[in-house]
Formats: C-alpha cells, structure tokens, sequence
C-alpha cells in the first residue's frame, strides 16, 4: 500500500491535524447563520455557543431546523448567510473532509462491504496512517464501546445497538474536536435506547469529546445534556441547562415541547394566577386535596383553588387528574405518583381542592 | 415456506403449479442444448451432406487446429470484450448523471430514453446504423468537414452497433446502484475527512461493482451470440454467430461443435462473474 512507505512523521502530520487552539474558544460559535432552501427558511438567525467538552443537545420537533443546523455544522449544507467557527477558526466555507467534526448518522451510514474494523479505521485509513497503527486503534476505539471482538464482522451481522456502537467508534477514532449525533438513539427499542443513553454519557465523560446531539426526545435531551438548546419552526428559541429550561421556559412553545405543562394566558391567567400574563404550572407541582381535609387548607405561599375531577388517566408510574376549576370552564391538570391506592377523595366527578406554590406558576416572558 | 409431510395437499398444488415451468426449462431449453452438444459429436456425409450419426470428436478437433477458426473466436471475443469495455466507460457517467445529478422531469425523460430504444426492434436498429455508416451516410457527411472518413463496414462498425445495442442493459443496473447508495455513505466519507476520489474509490466503487459485472454479462454474452449486426454492418468480418449460421445449413454437426465456443466462454465469465461475487444480489 501507497500509505506505507510515507515517512512517519508526515503521517503523524497528517492524523491529527487541528492547529493548538486557545483554551477559551467555544467548540462551536454560530454568528447570525441562515439557511434557506428554496423559499423555506429552515434555520433562522441561529446564535449558538457550545464549550469545550459539553455534552450539548438540540431539541426540537421534526421540521424545527435541528437537523439541518447540525448539517451546517458538518459542512453538508453552506448556509445562506451567517458565519461558523469551530475551536476558533471560521470554517463557514470549508467543505466537511476538512472540519474537525465527525458525525453519527442516525441510520449509522456503516460502509457495507468493510468489515467492522475497516469501518472504524476509515479516517485513519483516509490520513495514510500505517496499517499496523490503524489496527491497533481501532481495536482500541472498539474496546471504548465495548465491541473488542468483532472487529472481523460485517456490519450487516450486528444488531441495531452494536451497528449504532460501531459508528461511535468510527466517528471518535482519530479524536475529532466535535462529535455530531443525529438523531442516533432513534432506531432504537426503548430499553436499548436507555442503556445506550448512558452508554453515550459514559464515553463522552471518557473522551471528553464535545458531543452535539440532535434529538425530538425531550427525556433523553434534558437526562443527557450539560446544557440544550430548543429549536421552534427554524430559530431557537431558549438556550440553558436542562433544569433552567424545564423551570424557567422563555416561551410558551418551549414550555409546552419540554416536559407537559398547564398553560394559562389571558383571561384565564387572571382567574387562575390572579394576575394577567402568560404562565406555565407543572402538573407536578399541583397537590390534590380533599377539600373538608386537613390538607385542603392553602399554607402560606401557596394558592388553592376549588374544582371537579373531570378525568383520571393512569399513565403507568402516575396518574394523570384532569380538574375542572369551579366558575369557569378552565382546566388544570395535575400528576400524582402511583404510589398506592387512591384516597376515596379522587374519584372522577369529586369535589377537591387543588394547591400549588405561588412560585411555581412561572411567568413565560415569550 | 416450508412443506412438510402432513400436507400432501399442499405438496400436490406446489407441484402441479411447478410442473409445467420446469417441463418447460428441462425439455425445451436445457434438452435442445443437450441435443446441440450431442449433434456436436455426429459427422456429415461429404456428399450427400446427410447427418450421419456416428460418435466423433472431429469437429471440435477441427475448430481447434484449424487456424481460420481459431481467428474468427478470438476476434469474436475481443470484440466482446471491447464491446463491454466501451459500454462501461459509456454507462459510468450516463448512470451517475441520471442518479445523482438529474432531477424531477430530467431524469424520467432520460430514463425514457434508455429504456426506449429496447422496444424498438433490432432489426430496425441495425440497418437504421447500416444507413448512417454508409458511403453517403450521416457519419461520413458530418465528418467530411474535418477531414475525416467514417469506418464504413466492418469490424469497427461492428463494435460501434453492438455498444449502443447493448448499452441500456449496462445503464440499467448501474442506474439502480447508484440510486440504492445513500447519500449518507457519500456524506460519512467526506465527514471522515475522504476527499471526492477517495470516497470514489473505497465507497461507490464497491457499491457500483457488482452492477458493473452484472451489465457486462449481458454486453459480453449478447455480444458474443450476436450474427446479424455483423450480416448488416460488418462487411467482409467473420464472427463465430455468422460463422455458425452459414454452417447450419451445410455441415450441421460442425456448426454445433462452433457454437459449444461462445457457451463456454459465457459460461467461463459467468464463473468468474461469481466468483467476484456479483451474482449474489441477483
């Protein structure tokens, strides 16, 4: 092979190429990038900072622009308008053999007719590093996700979680700055869907790679990520740790697609909160009580409101209760934990109280 | 499906709807080959040109020393193999144009125009080439101003009518390649840092492969039994198919020997065809 003969050196050039970058440049630093296809906008003036190391997620339904904004990043599509840097440097025209990026496709993209090792060698393979090395490390990468010894397999002999497997260790062989995951979970049953979840938090804690995951599961983007952020029709629309977005959402949209909410405005804010805005009350937050009950009395900070059961769906590890508030036609619904039986109280049609902290209704700015 | 022993009725319907195919395959196409091997073997009377039917190998005894022979099934060869060469080098560009390049209209309308001239009969195709290739033929008239002659009849005639006979039977397959590739396998090696050759060479390539191996049995074996393009287009050229024909009629026998050629060499192809692995998706 060609590749042998090349002197070490040149090679050794050749399999890490990333210049030393200054410690404070983001991994990723989107400037008011845009991109169009046709007359539909799909990204919208995204501004995006990701740090180094941070496992960062992109949520957003189908159609929110999540995906192709991690194309941007990938160098797959060029945007419209808008600049791209990666550690520092601006690559907003660079094609994507040339970024430090590498990315697992969501249906894996594994070469058919290279073994599994062939697979995960390939970068390696493409920089004209010895064979022997090549091997070597990616025998190594397949150690990492727990594949040693099916290295001589096709991919087609491999199951969906070893195929998805097999792709991280590709994408992560020669320790790219960026790893890109589209959507790479999706494929999955729901029980390998968790294991692999920690499996991807485990091996970016190892490699302390910067992930970027794009993801339509709010559970897995909120368990997984150092900090997300929500896409809605092309723009994003709240960037924040997990616990802020959930807690604090900055629109309305953002507190709807994160997690279930009670979501009040106009008239029905006023007669609820007791004052006008917008306002978002987690089920969770919202305590049942009988209202002749020792509990059913309001403690200080805390806001009650008289109604009907209207509806009691039972959702596996809660109970979903459906509350009709007293004078109105306003709705509020509110989560118990299926810990026991239910008191007599909760029944369909009872009367109860319901109760929640005044900080708890949180006002949604968007 | 399997068929076990405790439903004859099923055995009895699977048979009776087999039954009549596999007459069909054994008595009439494998049974005429075995019969044309055998014939192979008989002898013809020089005077009288009567088959007479005795057991010997002379006939295939002189297609082998006979140097005329030997002349006329290496040039058929060769013409097959540049045949399905040319095809290939024809059908790379044309396929990848119509898979990743043409859209919508573009690349119906040129599917259309592959598959086309299929429907339309050989013959017609053949003496519509014998038209242009003429003395004042469309080829010669277009190659008059810079200084040019045509080939005119023979064997270059002859390569050029049977590449664009054969060459949808190579689109055909690489087309559908090409289109089965994800995009996203193409995306993987650039993402990997594979430049636009190399993701040529380690990705399309063995993609591509085996439709390339698949189309070139049908270029090399349809043109290897090929007899009329050369009646019509070939001149004074001789190949094992008109070698053959003429034969039929006066030394039957020897014409079965010539034609047991082109069977082992297709056969040999297809062997080695199998053992690059292309037969597999088929």
């Amino acid at each position: 092979m060609a590749e042998a003969a090349r002197p070490d050196a040149r090679t050794d050039a050749r399999i890490d190429p990333r210049p030393v970058r200054p410690a404070a440049a983001p991994a990723v630093r989107l400037t008011a990038v845009r991109k169009e296809f046709g007359s539909v906008c799909a990204v919208d003036h995204a501004e995006l900072t990701i740090h180094q190391g941070e496992f960062f997620s992109l949520l957003g339904p189908s159609g929110s622009g999540k995906t192709t904004l991690l194309r941007l990043i990938a160098g797959f599509e060029r945007p419209t308008s808008g600049r791209i840097e990666l550690a520092g440097r601006e690559v907003t025209a660079l094609p994507a053999a040339r970024r430090d990026v590498h990315t697992v496709f969501q249906d894996y993209a594994l070469f058919p007719h290279m073994t599994v090792e062939q697979n995960v060698a390939y970068a390696l393979t493409v920089a004209g590093v010895r064979k022997s090395e090549r091997l070597a490390r990616a025998r190594e990468a397949l150690r990492t996700v727990r594949l040693d010894d099916h290295g001589p397999r096709r991919p087609a002999e491999l199951s969906g979680g070893q195929r998805q497997r097999v792709a991280l260790a590709r994408a992560l062989i020669d320790g790219p700055g960026l790893l890109l995951l589209d959507e790479p979970l999706g494929a999955l049953d729901l029980q390998l869907r968790q294991e692999m979840q920690r499996e991807l938090q485990r091996i970016q804690r190892a490699t302390g790679v910067t992930f970027l995951l794009v993801t339509h599961d709010q559970e897995e983007a909120l368990t997984l990520s150092d900090r997300l952020a929500v896409l809605d029709r092309g723009r994003i629309a709240q960037t924040g740790p997990p616990l802020e977005i959930y807690e604090r959402p900055a629109t309305a949209f953002v507190a709807g697609f994160v997690g279930t909410t009670n979501l009040l405005s106009g008239p029905a804010a006023v007669r609820v909160v007791g004052a006008p805005g917008t306002y978002s009350i987690r089920p969770e937050r919202i305590r049942i009580a009988a209202p002749d009950g020792p509990d059913g009395t309001p403690g200080p900070g805390e806001r009650s409101m008289p109604g009907r059961i209207a509806e009691i769906v039972h959702a596996g590890a809660h109970l979903r209760c459906v509350v009709r508030l007293d004078g109105g036609d306003d709705r509020l619904t509110a989560l118990r934990l299926n810990s026991g039986p239910l008191p007599p109280a909760v029944r369909p049609g009872a009367a109860v109280h319901l109760l929640w902290r005044v900080d708890d209704a949180s006002a949604v700015p968007g | 499906m399997s068929v076990t022993e405790r439903e004859p009725g099923a055995r009895a319907r699977l048979a009776a709807l087999l039954a009549p195919p596999l007459l069909w395959l054994i008595l009439a196409y494998l049974g005429s080959l075995a019969v044309l091997l055998l014939s192979a073997f008989w002898t013809t009377d020089p005077f009288t040109s009567d088959v007479v039917h005795s057991f010997t190998a002379d006939n295939f005894r002189e297609i082998l020393t006979d140097p005329v022979y030997r002349t006329v099934a290496l040039r058929t060869l060769g013409i097959a193999v540049v045949v399905t060469l040319l095809d290939a080098l024809l059908a790379l560009p044309m396929a990848f144009f119509m898979a990743w390049v043409a859209t919508g209209r573009l690349r119906r309308a040129l599917l259309v125009a592959v598959l086309t001239p299929l429907w339309a009969g050989y013959l017609v195709k053949a003496y519509a080439w014998r038209v242009m290739l003429g003395e004042h033929g469309i080829v010669n008239a277009v190659l008059a101003p810079l200084g040019l002659h045509g080939p005119g009849y023979g064997t270059t005639a002859v390569v050029i009518v049977l590449a664009y006979l054969w060459l949808p039977y190579m689109i055909l397959p690489l087309h559908a390649a090409l289109e089965r590739l994800p995009a996203h396998h193409l995306e993987a090696s650039a993402d990997l840092g594979a430049g636009t050759l190399r993701t040529l060479r380690s990705v399309v390539a063995p993609a591509v492969r085996p439709a390339l191996l698949a189309g070139s049995v049908f270029t090399f074996s349809l043109s290897l039994g090929d007899y009329l393009t050369v009646q019509i287009v070939g001149g004074r050229t001789q190949l094992l198919g008109n070698v053959i024909a003429s034969q039929v009629t006066l030394d039957l026998p020897l014409a079965a020997a010539l034609s047991a050629v082109p069977v082992v060499l297709v056969v040999c192809y297809l062997a080695a065809v199998r053992r690059a692995g292309a037969l597999d998706s088929l």
